[in-house]
């Protein structure tokens, strides 16, 4: 019944209009009798020991609900991978801002006074900053040796590829934290009564994470937790993990006074205390031929965790795999491990990792450019991973993908010849601008990482109601992305049915099956192909059942849905995840098919600096990208589009400013990301190889366009100066350093060439 | 104790919201926002930053766009408010509206009303806007999620379409 009307159309937002409206219900517009305002008291100092705790005087503490770890009625802590992190602080504190108590009480003014006036002393512990302080163990703050995680990735003999070498080219590559900064704050509603259990309503992208971490945490059997998902004001991995902290927080002070509470942060303690993404320095030595031909490799990533293992491991290994990125290495050895710090754990953000080690990949193949004497173009087409190449970990690629023709397209889209060689020639002399062009060519595995697919074993449903409608049944959160229509889209292609035949349930833990963490680029592909199975059983029994012939209208549908269910009651058809068979990943050996599918990317980007004011302008951005299949042209342009923007930010504009460990720069005023002044047309192309293993073909596209604008600008920057950057943020202030420094150096050899 | 010294310094006030007069009981620096949303339950006008900077909060008080968070609710009194609930009333989407829904110009949604009103306030000032007077009317107001290009073409077609007062 496929005949591509819904799929590959730009359909309305399936709640874009309660969105335009000002209609959708986000946690804090919840409001439930009795309700009850939380806070939470933290930690000012980075690592130490509580000695003694005082409520100051001026306020009716009796007034208030007051937790603290001795109230927890199961395990402290927020169950994730490693259960190190706790709850609430029990005795030592390991990073700023980390929670210690909560507070509640009807009047939500009260709460910041009597926060202020709680006083905590500590005996004060060294603390560690930088990933070269954790790395030097002279202060050991985490397990036996400050390391949460490290992994190896060998193919071919390494150690033999030096002699045979035109060039070795080094370089060192550093990318900061960044915010997620979604608009909306976190927030969390609980309850609790003795009854029903604990229901907790949030903002959040993974509603059986916080699930999980409840029953732990309060000590509650599975069915008498639930969670539901609200409409959620953007995450873009920023609520993967840190939902479960809130939750818990909210979920502890509603056990202790039997009424609701409601915890909505303000966008400083978002910004401050909340995870971002894991700083990283990454060393590249590469071995390669006189003709530009990579012979072999040795990578370092290292990411900085924070104070608690988190998602580290998984960041890193996202990261780890990408380091090679879309080249082909015919001899490699990756190094990589995620350390503590006394900061705030560091945590999902839109490419988890692998924007880090691309960043340093993408500058890299720059200067293997320039050492070798090849344009940055041409060394990317000499090395570009091939359809029957193994990747660094073995994994042979079997999508006819072309990365030369998606380089030949990108050149021709952004007239990148043309406005080289103009630039070239624009920037001699004494100008007060400078423009330049630069490129990154990459890809990015699409799903969990590894065998994680397999673990999580994802189940999706699909539901006749009693009006004959479908409604899918996931966990799969919608924040902006499109689940909500992509899954509404694929369901009604599968079955031939009009896009307003099928319905989409609200994320329930009591209500749907677990379709796995809104994460990992994995919706549209994963769960996109399990919905379309579990739609297809629907059909099934209805035919065998004989209320419904081959082919069929939409209304003969419905009218076989609807007698379905008076006859025999709640119709569900589910489809669990079964692996493919040519997709092998050993957890063991580090080694084998890492994802399913890999969406791959030429983007160029054109800048201006300004020799006045030392800013950079992005002037024009080209996106190319071979994404499988474009299920909804609008909603795709979207995310390439937003990830973009995200990107420029990463790599111009967005600083998180350190101290001991704390944000001192948690506002907006402060924190800059883009305005639509800031933006120049990010211009989206698509190619559609198609992939047997998503929906109708789709792959992953979310995180994609997170990974290669900041290379390509700083590229083009130091296409524009002829100075190299390997370190991002890269803000004003840096390139007046480089270009004083360079003039400094430039008038110091003038002057000891005049006097020999 | 505090509480009710709170309730002592509560004052009257009026202010039409939406074509509507209302009467309030609250005090007078109450930000305008709080007042909308939690006295007259109009959620649509979100708050992202608390200090001005998101626009998330953006109405318009008396013609002019403001960000309800820095507004003390006595500067609205007899004043006149609209909010993303007040370009919809009888429930049939606002031009600007349908547009943004067509062209991808809510992702999250958490901006969107905010943005909107933004946009209706710059097209009241500027019915035949470039696309930089669109940017710059809008630079008050944050989006994480769209990069912004979605925004401004649902903006330039929803002037296309003419059908903007």
């Amino acid at each position: 019944m496929s005949n591509g009307r819904i799929v590959g159309t730009s359909v309305p937002r399936r709640e874009g209009r309660d969105k335009v409206a000002g209609k959708s219900r986000y946690v804090d517009d919840m409001n439930l009798p009795g309700l009850l305002y939380g806070a939470t008291v933290r930690s000012r100092i980075p690592r130490g020991k509580i000695t003694n705790i005082t409520f100051g005087p001026g306020i009716d503490w009796n007034e208030f609900v007051i937790v603290s770890s001795k109230d927890i009625p199961g395990k402290n802590c927020i169950a994730l991978i490693e259960d190190d992190q706790p709850c609430l602080a029990d005795g030592a504190v390991n990073h700023p801002e980390e929670p210690i108590l909560l507070l509640a009480h009807p009047d939500r003014h009260l709460l910041p006074q009597a926060v202020e006036a709680v006083s905590i002393e500590y005996e004060l512990l060294s603390a560690i900053f930088s990933i070269e302080e954790s790395e030097s163990g002279s202060e050991i703050i985490w397990g036996r040796d400050n390391i949460f995680k490290t992994y190896l990735i060998e193919k071919g003999d390494v150690d033999r590829v030096w002699e045979h070498a035109d060039f070795v080219v080094e370089g060192e590559y550093t990318t900061g934290a960044q915010e997620q900064l979604y608009i909306e704050n976190n927030g969390m509603v609980a309850a609790f009564d003795a009854d029903r259990g604990l229901t907790v309503w949030g903002s959040l992208q993974c509603p059986f994470y916080v699930h999980k971490a409840l029953v732990k945490l309060c000590g509650l059997p599975a069915e008498r937790v639930r969670v539901v998902q609200m409409e959620t004001g953007g995450a873009f991995g920023g609520k993967e993990e840190y939902p479960s902290m809130i939750a818990g927080h909210a979920a502890l002070l509603a056990m202790k006074s039997g009424r609701p509470v409601k915890i909505i942060y303000d966008r400083m303690e978002d910004m401050t205390a909340t995870t971002k993404r894991h700083p990283s320095r990454t060393r590249h030595r590469t071995a390669v031929s006189k003709d530009g031909k990579i012979l072999g490799g040795e990578i370092d990533f290292t990411i900085d965790g924070g104070a608690y293992a988190t998602l580290s491991s998984v960041v890193l290994s996202r990261g780890t795999i990408h380091a090679g990125g879309a080249y082909y290495w015919p001899n490699i050895r990756i190094s990589s491990k995620a350390v503590a710090t006394n900061a705030p754990p560091h945590g999902a953000f839109r490419g988890f990792g692998a924007p880090q080690s691309l960043f340093a990949l993408e500058r890299h193949m720059d200067r293997i450019a320039r050492v070798v004497g090849l344009s940055p173009e041409e060394i990317r087409r000499r090395n570009s991973l091939k359809s029957g190449q193994d990747t660094t970990t073995g994994q042979t690629v079997r999508e006819e993908i072309d990365l030369g023709k998606l380089l030949d397209r990108a050149m021709e889209l952004s007239g990148y010849q043309a406005k080289t060689k103009h630039f070239a020639e624009a920037n001699r002399g004494n100008v007060s601008r400078k423009k330049g062009i630069g490129i990154a060519s990459f890809l990015h595995g699409a799903g969990f990482t590894g065998s994680g697919e397999r673990y999580l074993a994802s189940v999706v449903g699909v539901e006749a109601c009693p009006d004959g409608k479908l409604r899918v049944l996931v966990s799969s959160a919608e924040f902006g992305q499109g689940t909500n229509t992509i899954l509404c889209q694929i369901a009604a292609e599968a079955l031939g049915l009009r896009y307003e035949d099928v319905e989409i349930a609200r994320p329930d833990t009591q209500e749907v099956p677990n379709s796995g963490p809104t994460v990992a680029s994995r919706t549209a592909m994963v769960v996109g192909q399990l919905v379309h199975s579990a739609a297809l059983g629907i059909k099934q029994t209805l035919i065998a059942s004989g209320l419904l012939r081959e082919s069929y209208t939409p209304e003969e549908f419905r009218d076989a849905c609807r007698s379905y269910v008076v006859r025999h009651g709640t119709f569900r058809s589910t489809a669990e995840y079964e692996p493919p068979n040519d997709v092998f990943w050993d957890d063991k050996t580090y080694r084998g098919s890492a994802y399913a599918a890999f969406a791959w990317a030429v983007y160029v980007a054109e800048v201006t600096v300004d020799l006045t004011t030392y800013s950079v302008t992005v002037d024009d951005f080209v996106a190319l990208q071979e994404i499988g299949k474009v299920l909804h042209p609008v909603l795709a342009k979207g995310q390439i589009i937003g990830g973009v923007a995200q990107a420029i930010g990463f790599a111009l504009y967005e600083k998180v400013i350190w101290d001991k460990g704390r944000m001192q720069n948690g506002q907006m005023t402060n924190y800059i990301m883009p305005t639509s002044s800031d933006l120049p047309p990010i211009r989206v192309y698509f190619e559609e190889l198609g992939n047997t293993h998503g929906a109708f073909g789709a792959k992953g596209i979310g995180e994609l366009p997170m990974d290669g604008p900041a290379p390509a600008i700083v590229n083009a920057v130091e296409n524009a100066l002829g100075i190299s950057f390997d370190s991002i943020p890269l803000l004003p202030e840096d390139i007046f350093d480089a270009l004083t420094k360079a003039q400094q150096e430039e008038r110091q050899s003038a002057r000891v060439g005049g006097s020999s | 104790m505090s509480a009710r010294s709170e309730q002592r310094a509560k004052q009257e006030l009026s202010l039409t919201v939406n074509g509507r007069r209302v009467t309030v009981c609250v005090h007078p620096m109450e930000r305008l926002l709080d007042v909308l949303r939690h006295e007259l339950g109009l959620t649509g006008t979100k708050e992202g930053c608390g200090e001005g900077e998101c626009g998330s909060c953006s109405v318009l008080l008396d013609g002019m766009l403001v960000n309800s968070c820095l507004v003390p609710v006595m500067q609205a009194k007899n004043g006149e408010v609209i909010t993303i609930e007040g370009l919809s009333p009888d429930g049939r989407l606002h031009p600007l509206q349908q547009a943004f829904l067509e062209c991808g110009g809510a992702q999250c949604g958490i901006c969107t009303p905010g943005m909107i009103l933004a946009a209706f306030h710059l097209l009241r000032a500027k019915p035949r806007p470039t696309i930089e007077e669109i940017q710059e009317g809008l630079s008050g107001n944050l989006c994480r999620c769209t990069g912004y290009t979605q925004i401004l073409e649902a903006i330039a077609e929803a002037v296309r379409r003419g059908v903007v007062e």
